[in-house]
């Protein structure tokens, strides 16, 4: 006796499978954030120092730079910044999809130490003179850009200016601005290169008791929002050395995100071809979860906002294969069980109860290996290495239960009961009981 | 396929010493190899600095070397090689790291020219030594923990013998590799990784019938009898080994010939390590197992002795 409201049902979950995935699979793969060798972008660790000689790096100063780094990073409008200390004194910065690599690049590095500077390039006066917050961006009166910066202290500024008049003349009762001004570095040498390496030099006719400076750096108005920006977010208190970085061009990522995609429709295509032809209608099953799996993975990596990376798209096909060992491990099972006899419906029992422990001892100790490529890697292996985890998770979910439902549904009907044909096994290879 | 034909027995154990000499001969060379050729270390293990250029039209090293020259304050790179089906990409190599500036400088001039933002990468020594020891370690971390739930799940000696498969399998790939000398990188690390999981699980797979037949199977008292259990287990697994082996083979092989330069490597010690996995749970991990397994029995009988005089008598 045939029950037919079990093949009934097999369609009803089909047609739902189908109308929950296929309208909404398009924005879920959208939605997936990329990764910097996907999108292009940048990453960078960064070794702290201290910015001066016999200071110490503690927790706190590598908190603050990290804050500071923060603030900066808001400026460039990336979407997914990623900025973690690595060990004691690293800092890895991750941005993805941004747009100007080099001012971004530029913008983390630069300690925005401000100093005023005479000729001899003696300090005169420091970034801690400067009040918090305390810059703009403003125009001069031939409408170039200039920055203004608001001083602690107009007293002091006036008595600056009044040494540099009084230990300097015509020409050289000048105020150097420098943004990060490193030892060695001179004005004596700067002043001759077509761009040098300080901001303005202004001349100083008069003491100047002002709190508001501006700076006349040639600007154009990108560079003096740059200035501000930096200025405002605060300066490092610490010199940063790149130890490590990783700079992908947008369409070099982009490339290899579209060929890596399309290896993975022939790779995936080839596995459905194989077990259709293999498995014959439980290989029909196997696809259909196949297909669920590769859905799930998708939305689950979504949700968890995971940051999808080429070996990541490695991973997901690579567990496609995985998830096709549950299904071939509970197959073989059931043939065998057929095989040796028994009818169809206990066949399928057996076969799918003993095949889950195995399934379980093979799937923890792939995780086991991800975990700890996830604990040891770097962003790129990171993405791997959960992409993996929540692989095998899902294909555990729906290669042993997914399978188990769909197939167990067809085989309660009793459609299939004497006919051995339907799992690929020949009515010749049963063993009499 | 399945075929209506009596399906074919193999004797796995009676070789046994055949397929320990080939995992024997084929360890020796490769570090034979590793001692005279060694490996293609990329940046990420050697420090150094490395461009990737995407151009718009066919490349040749001259005009890359060129190019370098005429960008910015110019540059030598201390290799170049060209990828890409129409050879429009190239990766430049240079043994210092550049910084900033210079990074910006390539940046730019390639941008200018082909309008696509080359990737650079680079690496300082420091930090390439510690990928490398990293990846050492998390290999070693990988195995003791499968070991340990081995150990738990099965018995210690299921354990070791999949250990040993799982390091003859990375070792493999490290000596194939040393072959076709190609680029050893992070993602490298990844796929020996991927291996090593794959490796025990294919194992597991096989183990798992051992010991369930293993509990079905009448008293074993001969060599023979424990053979038997294994070399049914391997052939009642065989399909299963073969189908997923060649299942996640052609997502690896797809990934290699079609997934593009940056997987490439990657992908290609996917398809070696899959091949040595199932080698190795096959012809070496379970040979292994019942020699082991054979020797510990020998000497818990030998134990009860004056007890149990009877268990002694040889069967044959």
């Amino acid at each position: 006796m045939v029950k037919k409201s079990r093949i009934f049902i097999f369609f009803i979950v089909l047609l739902i499978l189908g109308g929950i995935m296929s309208p909404t699979v398009m924005n879920v793969a959208k939605g997936i954030n990329l990764g910097l060798d996907l999108q292009g972008g940048f990453e960078i660790l960064y070794e702290v120092e201290p910015a001066e000689d016999g200071k110490k790096i503690t927790d706190e100063t590598m908190q603050a730079t990290v804050s500071a780094l923060n603030q900066r990073v808001n400026v460039l409008g990336v979407s997914e910044p990623n900025i973690s200390i690595e060990g004691e004194n690293r800092i890895r910065v991750q941005l993805a999809g941004v747009e100007d690599q080099q001012t971004a690049r530029d913008l983390l590095a630069t300690e925005a130490d401000l100093s005023f500077r005479d000729v001899d390039d003696k300090e005169r006066l420091s970034g801690e003179a400067l009040e918090e917050n305390g810059a703009s961006v403003g125009f001069d009166k031939s409408n170039q850009p200039v920055v203004t910066v608001t001083l602690k202290d107009a007293d002091k500024f006036g008595k600056v200016t009044k040494d540099i008049i009084e230990d300097y003349s015509y020409p050289n009762n000048r105020l150097v601005i420098w943004l990060d001004y490193e030892e060695g570095d001179s004005f004596a040498e700067e002043s001759q290169k077509e761009d040098p390496k300080y901001l303005s030099a202004p001349m100083v006719n008069k003491p100047l008791y002002h709190k508001n400076i501006q700076i006349e750096g040639n600007f154009d108005i990108q560079e003096a929002e740059f200035l501000a920006e930096v200025l405002n977010s605060g300066s490092l208190p610490v010199e940063l050395q790149e130890v490590y970085s990783n700079a992908v061009g947008a369409s070099l990522g982009e490339d290899a995100m579209e060929k890596t995609i399309f290896a993975g429709f022939v790779g995936i295509a080839i596995v459905f071809l194989y077990m259709l032809i293999y498995y014959r209608f439980m290989g029909l099953i196997a696809a259909i979860t196949l297909s669920v799996y590769i859905y799930l993975v998708l939305v689950i990596f979504y949700w968890m906002e995971g940051v999808l990376t080429l070996p990541g798209i490695a991973a997901l096909i690579l567990g496609v294969g995985m998830a096709v060992d549950a299904n071939i491990i509970t197959y073989e099972r059931i043939k065998e069980e057929i095989k040796a006899g028994k009818t169809i419906m206990s066949a399928f029992k057996s076969g799918t109860r003993r095949s889950l422990s195995t399934i379980l001892d093979a799937n923890v100790t792939t995780i086991l290996a991800a975990g700890v490529l996830f604990y040891y890697g770097t962003s790129s292996i990171q993405g791997f290495a959960v992409m993996l985890i929540v692989s095998i998770l899902t294909s555990f979910l729906t290669a042993v239960y997914g399978s188990r439902l769909l197939l167990g549904l067809w085989v309660k009907s009793r459609v299939f009961n004497k006919k051995p044909g339907v799992f690929g096994v020949k009515e010749s290879e049963i063993s009499e009981l | 396929m399945s075929s209506n034909k009596e399906k074919r027995f193999f004797h796995f154990v009676k070789h046994r010493t055949k397929f320990f000499l080939i995992s024997l001969v084929g360890v020796l060379a490769g570090i034979i190899l590793l001692a005279t050729v060694g490996l293609n270390l990329g940046i990420d293990f050697e420090s150094g600095s490395r461009v990737d250029i995407l151009a718009d039209e066919p490349l040749t090293e001259e005009a890359v070397y060129n190019q370098f020259e005429e960008a910015g304050k110019g540059y030598v790179p201390d290799d170049v090689t060209l990828a890409g089906e129409n050879r429009n990409m190239a990766s430049a190599t240079f043994i210092g790291t550049l910084t900033k500036d210079e990074i910006a400088e390539i940046q730019t001039y390639f941008n200018e020219k082909y309008g696509k933002e080359p990737s650079v990468s680079t690496v300082s020594p420091q930090v390439g030594q510690e990928l490398a020891k990293n990846a050492l370690v998390s290999v070693l971390i990988a195995s003791i923990g499968i070991i340990i739930y081995v150990t738990i799940r099965f018995q210690f000696l299921y354990g070791v013998a999949a250990i040993v498969a799982l390091l003859h399998d990375a070792f493999f790939i490290i000596a194939v590799f040393s072959i076709v000398q190609f680029e050893v990188n992070i993602p490298f690390i990844a796929a020996v990784l991927t291996i090593v999981g794959y490796s025990i699980n294919d194992t597991i797979v096989t183990f798992d019938r051992i010991r369930e037949n293993l509990r079905f199977a009448e008293r074993i008292k001969t060599f023979d009898d424990l053979a038997r259990v294994v070399d049914l287990s391997l052939n009642q697994t065989l399909t299963r080994s073969i189908n997923t082996v060649l299942t996640v083979v052609f997502a690896a092989a797809a990934l290699f010939f079609l997934g593009g330069e940056a997987i490439r490597s990657f992908s290609f010690a996917l398809l070696v390590g899959l091949i040595a996995g199932t080698y190795s749970s096959m012809f070496l991990a379970a040979q292994l197992w019942v020699v082991w397994k054979w020797k510990s029995m020998e000497r818990s009988r030998k134990k009860p002795k004056k007890k149990d005089p009877e268990e002694l008598e040889p069967e044959v």
